[in-house]
């Protein structure tokens, strides 16, 4: 290891990806067209639940340009399996959840606004768009099952095989001390939540472009994806029945994911179905309204949660009942979100002895539900954080006195819902919050706002989230279908340049950047010598992409394993070469240096002579120095942090101003502050889109996404973030050799707790719904006079 | 459909080329003339990843046929840059950090570029309120902000 003045290990260094996003020489999906390329336009369910009566093609096919057109009956008439849930849960009686079908293209019945029907594939776009008008297909109208909360009462049933709507009904925790703890407590907060329904809105529309290699019968799939060998396992073993080893995958350049490009879809399914029977390569590229009406939307859950407490505001016991709407389909995460990513989160920072939660999932006949940046996190934080406000209302307390009086201050904790907490210092990043925020000013700032007739509030989150997915005998036992290690490749290549290939996905996160960090670190050698790959199933060994903060703690592990193999094989040939023994051979700064003498190689000696084996221990050693690892975390990491929010309302038009916001994360240790503080500032930015302006909003009654469009939902702009403060304190994870929790989903996961927080302090009611547009924020105030 | 000409300088090059007249500006740039870093996010004008300037203009090119711009002259992210040297605001965005996807990079870029024109000492409302017209999903607008004062010399 280098000495740390020369570390690029927690250095500012600078985007290496960034040059060719800026001058547009980044490679997305859409931007590949391959030779005879094709196009495709997907006909969509214009009803939330009806039955299919007839579809007829001809018109469509015999329309310009068309080269095929196919619709659900097609599909199923070749024996193509069901698209797979990745989770499987089983309801607390024991039962597994309900997993209804989940075709390709809709077969006998569509089940929301904008489900795939069928596929028309032409010469280009407006010809494929042109006949997908013409494709007839007669409906009849079914009664649509939209809401979350009253889903399970609704006379409609959304699958046949699913009585009352119910995907599951999982539980988790002590009920039996639960109970008791509340049969006692002297006190008990309680509220009632809704975490709203959000469509995520990656910049770069899903996209796929897909072809068929006659000449060794294989694919080859292009897809905006942040995990494309969970793409080929899942599409290849579950639904299309094609070998892995024909298929590769290739995520290019990914315009943003949140969550929301995990998951396998139909629609590039359909793509690859397709791209051997047209014999042509096929290309889609959503518009944005199909990304309203398409891509897995995020959270829509409906939660009463309750506290028992002491007379001093202990925490004695926790009781959570949600209803989670996981949509017409089970999509590939959407089982773990609302449960294993939710229910294990709920002791938050706190030493609450006894926690139970009950979760009802429930099918509707909206776009699948699936993981958005944080999952389950975000809506266990919002319990949590929302529910330690009101306890402090309750009690009389200050909001940070009541954390205090609770946070767990002793590692390793295993708390009441399963999981173990290594490490952590609640109060460093508390104090440190409360310092950037000038709580101590706060009663001052209040009352000169009272003086012009304004109101103003504070409000805390302190979130925890469990990242690094995830120990996968753990994940086993929990219903995961999945490993969830990570790979990692390290090539040297005979001049001592170094190309790495990770099983993690960047799209947008800087894994070019920091992961070279690491390996230049520990290596040695220039920045500049280490290239990343990723994203490609035909270059990189395996993977399980990016998602729940796991990359550098995961895949970062992953690599760092493979570069200690390499320097564990450098050390044995230099110590060949320079006639010593393996063990008084030491690494540092790139230099392979017999103990204690002058005598020593560079990396790129040590290489050369790997690849150039004249000099070569050859009766001991494989020529080459080509190193994989696979990682499998002992545990989950667990970054948290203080959030403290300051908002100023106008009580004439219900205007709420941010007047700060405060961000005082635990990381562990930060290889790229820059990089670090950018995915927080965007995390913050999502999650107070969330508590301010974004909803998703469906017609009770038809089930028509209302929403649909970027003028009709309400994403932040440049003048609705306000500046963010933003801080760090360390407690690096105990578990894996970087020190490393993960950093991606943080400001989602804290800040709409904290916003909301403040916002009904300010306003002086218990609760404000999410979004807190100025209206509800207005009919508050009128609710309260 | 009957095919029409259209004459564009596009990056200093002139071109002329047979098209549908219902292609967009920004299908012509990036189907005919292969400028990939123009992107579409949205069909509604309302992200602005697509934004270009013509004559000098910032415009987004999703909602401008390319016939309306016949004998006019197109500037893309891929004009911006001489040779290997980035345009002082491409620099700025690389040195804050101001991107991460890189998606709505080029029309941020474009349109920052188009402000500075009109205004080389924006305040920060004035940058926030300019970018309005432009979605960014990845930086919650931080280091954009920073990127566009950095670019014009003004204190952040």
């Amino acid at each position: 290891m280098t000495d740390m003045s020369n570390s690029p290990i927690g250095q500012r260094v600078v985007r290496r990806e960034d040059k060719r996003f800026l001058t547009g020489a980044g490679r997305y999906t859409d931007d590949i067209v391959l030779p005879g390329q094709t196009w495709a336009c997907f006909v969509r369910s214009p009803h939330a639940h009806a039955r299919i009566v007839r579809i007829d093609t001809a018109p469509a096919l015999a329309s310009p340009g068309v080269l095929a057109v196919y619709t659900g009956e097609d599909i199923a008439a070749t024996g193509v399996g069901s698209i797979p849930c990745g989770w499987l849960i089983h309801s607390k009686d024991g039962s597994p959840m309900k997993e209804p079908a989940h075709p390709v293209l809709a077969v006998g019945k569509v089940r929301y606004v904008g489900e795939l029907v069928a596929i028309v594939v032409a010469e280009d776009y407006a010809s494929a768009k042109d006949a997908a008008e013409l494709v007839e297909v007669e409906y009849e109208v079914l009664e649509a099952v939209v809401d979350t909360a009253s889903a399970e009462k609704a006379t409609a049933l959304v699958h046949d095989d699913a009585p009352n709507n119910l995907c599951f009904n999982w539980s988790h925790g002590d009920e039996a001390a639960v109970e008791a703890a509340f049969a006692s407590a002297s006190h008990v907060a309680r509220l009632d939540l809704v975490n709203n329904r959000l469509i995520p809105n990656a910049i770069e529309p899903r996209a796929a472009n897909a072809e068929y290699h006659r000449h060794d019968d294989s694919y080859t799939l292009y897809v905006a994806n942040q995990n494309p060998h969970v793409e080929r396992l899942l599409m290849c073993a579950f639904v299309l029945g094609i070998p892995e080893s024909k298929m590769r995958v290739i995520a290019p350049d990914v315009g943003g994911g949140f969550g929301s490009k995990i998951f396998l879809y139909a629609e590039e399914t359909a793509l690859v179905w397709a791209t051997r029977r047209v014999g042509r390569p096929i290309k889609w590229t959503a518009e944005r309204s199909e990304s309203f009406l398409a891509d897995c939307h995020g959270r829509d859950h409906v939660t009463t949660a309750e506290m028992a407490m002491d007379d001093q505001g202990h925490f004695k016991a926790m009781r959570v009942r949600t209803t989670a709407n996981v949509g017409a389909y089970l999509s590939t995460f959407a089982s773990s979100v609302p449960t294993i990513l939710y229910g294990t989160l709920l002791a938050g920072q706190y030493r609450t002895p006894a926690i139970h939660v009950e979760v009802r999932a429930v099918f509707t006949n909206t776009t699948p539900v699936d993981a958005y940046r944080g999952a389950g996190r975000p809506e266990a934080t919002y319990v949590v954080e929302r529910l330690v406000e009101q306890c402090a209302r309750v009690m009389k307390l200050a909001p940070a006195e009541i954390r205090r009086r609770n946070f767990i201050t002793e590692f390793p904790y295993a708390t009441p819902v399963g999981l173990s907490y290594d490490t952590g210092n609640y109060a460093a990043t508390l104090d440190r919050a409360m310092e950037l925020a000038d709580v101590a000013g706060f009663p001052a700032r209040k009352a000169e706002a009272a003086r012009r007739g304004k109101l103003r509030g504070l409000g805390y989150s302190c979130y925890i989230e469990a990242c690094g997915l995830a120990p996968s005998n753990i994940a086993g036992q929990l219903g995961a279908r999945a490993g969830l290690f990570e790979a990692g490749e390290v090539r040297v290549h005979p001049t001592g340049t170094v190309t790495v290939f990770t099983g993690s996905h960047s799209h947008g996160q800087g894994h070019e950047t920091t992961f070279a960090q690491v390996v230049a670190d520990r290596l040695g050698i220039p920045i500049d010598n280490v290239e990343i790959v990723h994203g490609d199933t035909g270059r990189v060994p395996f993977g399980l992409g990016t998602y729940g903060s796991r990359s550098l703690a995961v895949g970062g592990t992953a690599i760092v394993k493979a570069v200690d193999k390499i320097i564990a094989k450098g050390r044995k040939i230099a110590a060949h070469i320079l006639e010593a023994a393996d063990d008084d051979i030491e690494f540092s700064n790139g230099e392979f240096r017999v103990a204690g003498t002058d005598r020593k190689l560079s990396f790129g000696e040590v290489a050369l002579a790997a690849y150039v084996p004249h000099n070569f221990p050859l009766d001991k050693l494989e020529p080459g120095l080509n190193e994989n690892a696979f990682y499998d975390p002992t545990n989950f990491t667990y970054p948290a942090g203080s959030y403290v929010c300051e908002v100023e309302v106008d009580p004439e038009t219900g205007t709420t101003t941010i007047e700060q916001f405060v961000a005082v994360d635990d990381f562990g240790n930060i290889i790229n502050p820059m990089i670090v503080e950018g995915q927080v500032q965007g995390g913050i930015a999502q999650g107070l889109g969330q508590a301010m302006l974004e909803q998703c909003v469906y017609d009770p009654d038809s089930g028509q996404l209302l929403t649909g469009s970027m003028l009709d939902y309400a994403l932040p702009r440049a003048t609705d973030i306000p500046r963010i403060v933003l801080d760090t304190r360390c407690t690096p994870c105990t578990h894996n050799p970087l020190g490393v929790k993960g950093c991606g989903e943080a400001g989602a996961i804290g800040s709409p707790a904290a916003f909301i927080n403040a916002l009904t302090d300010a306003v002086g009611v218990t609760d404000i719904r999410m979004p807190a547009t100025p209206e509800r924020v207005w009919q508050a105030i009128q609710a309260r006079a | 459909m009957e095919q029409k000409t259209v004459n564009l300088t596009v990056n200093g090059k002139q071109t002329t080329l047979a098209i549908d007249p219902r292609t967009l500006l920004l299908q012509v740039l990036r189907e005919k003339l292969g400028l990939t870093g123009t992107h579409q996010g949205c069909d509604t004008a309302q992200c602005g990843a697509c934004t270009v300037h013509v004559d000098g203009r910032a415009i987004k090119s999703c909602s401008i046929l390319a016939l309306q711009v016949d004998g006019r002259s197109v500037t893309t992210i891929e004009g911006l840059a001489q040779g290997d040297e980035l345009h002082p605001v491409q620099e700025a965005f690389r040195e804050c950090h101001g991107l991460q996807c890189g998606f709505c990079t080029p029309g941020m870029v474009m349109s920052v570029v188009a402000l500075l024109a009109e205004n080389p000492k924006p305040t920060e409302a004035q940058i926030r309120e300019h970018l309005e017209g432009n979605i960014c999903r990845c930086t919650g607008y931080q280091n954009i902000v920073k990127a566009v004062q950095h670019a014009a010399g003004v204190a952040a």
